[in-house]
């Protein structure tokens, strides 16, 4: 019974990490679309932020060894509340306020199942943005990949 | 006696009027904006990141610009600003066998899992200056062509296979990393410390010391086993909700520099390495990073240390820009009280020195 309880609180961390995932990487533009086009808009209040900060990025020796600190990176983050307590957590790389705190407030709407299929359309444009622009790019490399032939030599 | 003295607002005032009017330049010509800088420069933007150690590239455009594109300036100035942010975290370590690779060349092995993928490279380019480029011309896009699908494997996971390479690079269990940003440099320092000093490190600077193993101050024959080029994903762990969330992607150059290593008493003849991980596309500077990495561990092999490259202290206190900067550039600030002294003294011994020229002088005359 326990085990069945943690394996679907699991699931249910997997599929958040997986929607906050993609979430810090929509662009403000694809979160304020789909907030606009949200039918009841949601008072969320803050709850922290938005603030802007670092982020120390480690690597790993050799590429995978010991942890070392790289260099940091700016990240910012906010924290809503909703109206009925469910509390959202937005955070991305760089400086831009106004997309945490959207993402904040996907990532509470994602908590509720009555509104997660809104978010999941979000996630969807995002994912297939990033899919596109990713499969473009590896097409792109392809086309400079070396292709090596051996020389003829000799006479016979 | 010193009698302080003030003045000079009105002036400097006047002069950083005067910058802004410069950096401005001609009013008839547009003005050049953020995300042309980082658009049209990038590799410029990617440097001042890298040796700022502060990964955002319209804050690097912003410093770019602001510097009117003089480097250590801008690096200085994001440096600066790093120091006004709090620090929310460590991220877990980026995987780079994981790489969303753009770019990746060996050296060491033609044909490898993934291929020789050239990217956007200066490489094979003849260095003439192209007059296309005067003018705002039309640039084709890139071809593609349908990937393999097959994973970019590491070179260092390859030579692996046959036990003739050393591991990745491990630290005594329990070794919390250091951070340079929060303890004050003691040497001598472990290999972590020291690869984020280089991470931040002037290319420049490393440059030189690099190509100075190659030409015999500290020999370390080196190949380039791979440098890739490409983003990862950056995950932060989130305490509050009690798993990590990906934060997004950055660009990186990585370097796996594979030396000859003929063995000691301690160590089976083998290939070691040194290694190096840049922010952004910045190879020349990962190459560099990574032959100094090597040379530094000289005392870890057992080698003599005869080189300036292999001397942790001299590399390390002179690697960063900021630091040598601020302490060259101060001289020119004004030194009027200490010269007045300088001045005193050297008027003083000159005159002792030409009345002993003048009592000798009688008697070199007898």
């Amino acid at each position: 019974m326990a085990s069945i309880r943690k394996s679907a609180e699991s699931a249910a961390t997997g599929e958040r990490q997986r929607a906050m995932g993609l979430l810090a990487k929509a662009s403000r533009a694809e979160l304020q679309a789909a907030f606009d086009a949200l039918g009841d808009k949601p008072a969320a209040q803050p709850v922290r932020g938005p603030e802007t900060g670092l982020v120390m990025v480690r690597g790993r020796i050799g590429g995978g060894g010991a942890p070392f600190n790289l260099g940091e990176a700016t990240v910012t983050r906010a924290s809503v509340r909703l109206e009925d307590g469910t509390v959202g957590h937005g955070q991305a790389l760089g400086t831009d306020s106004a997309k945490a705190r959207l993402t904040a407030i996907f990532d509470a709407l994602f908590q509720q199942p009555a509104r997660r299929a809104g978010v999941e359309a979000l996630l969807d444009v995002v994912a297939a943005r990033i899919a596109d622009e990713d499969a473009e790019k590896a097409r792109q490399t392809a086309a400079t990949r070396v292709d090596f032939f051996t020389m003829v030599r000799g006479e016979d | 006696m010193y009698v302080a003295v003030k003045g000079g607002e009105a002036a400097i005032s006047n002069a950083h009027r005067l910058l802004a009017d410069r950096r401005r330049g001609d009013r008839s010509l547009p003005a050049i904006g953020i995300e042309q800088i980082v658009a049209q420069l990038g590799l410029a933007v990617d440097r001042v990141m890298a040796e700022a150690s502060l990964y955002d590239r319209s804050l690097a455009a912003l410093a770019v610009r602001q510097a009117r594109g003089d480097m250590i300036e801008a690096i200085f100035i994001l440096r600066a600003y790093r120091t006004t942010l709090p620090r929310f975290g460590y991220s877990k370590p980026v995987e780079t066998g994981d790489m969303r690779v753009e770019r990746r060349v060996s050296a060491t092995y033609k044909d490898l899992p993934g291929g020789q993928l050239l990217g956007p490279t200066f490489d094979y380019t003849h260095r003439l200056l192209d007059p296309s480029l005067l003018t705002d011309e039309a640039v084709e896009a890139p071809l593609e062509r349908e990937e393999a699908g097959e994973p970019v494997m590491r070179v260092s996971d390859i030579l692996a296979g046959e036990g003739l390479v050393e591991d990745d690079g491990s630290l005594p269990d329990g070794h919390v990393a250091g951070d340079l940003t929060r303890e004050p440099l003691e040497f001598p320092m472990a290999r972590d410390l020291r690869l984020q000093a280089l991470a931040r490190g002037d290319e420049g600077f490393l440059l030189a010391l690099g190509y100075s193993t190659q030409r015999g101050y500290a020999r370390t024959h080196p190949f380039v086993g791979e440098v890739r080029i490409g983003e990862v994903e950056v995950e932060l762990d989130m305490p509050e909700l009690g798993f990590s969330v990906s934060l997004g992607r950055i660009q990186v150059t990585e370097c796996q520099m594979i030396a000859q290593f003929k063995g000691s008493a301690k160590n089976p003849p083998q290939f070691t390495r040194g290694y190096g991980l840049v922010f952004g596309q910045s190879e020349r500077k990962a190459m560099a990073m990574s032959l100094v990495d090597r040379a530094l561990r000289a005392e870890e092999f057992g080698e003599d240390i005869v080189a300036p490259a292999q001397d942790e202290e001299f590399v390390i206190s002179h690697s960063d820009n900021v630091q040598a900067t601020g302490f060259v550039e101060h001289l020119k600030l004004p030194h009027y009280v200490d010269f007045q002294a300088e001045l005193d003294l050297v008027r003083r011994m000159r005159r002792e020195y030409e009345a002993a020229q003048n009592i000798d002088l009688p008697e070199a005359a007898e």
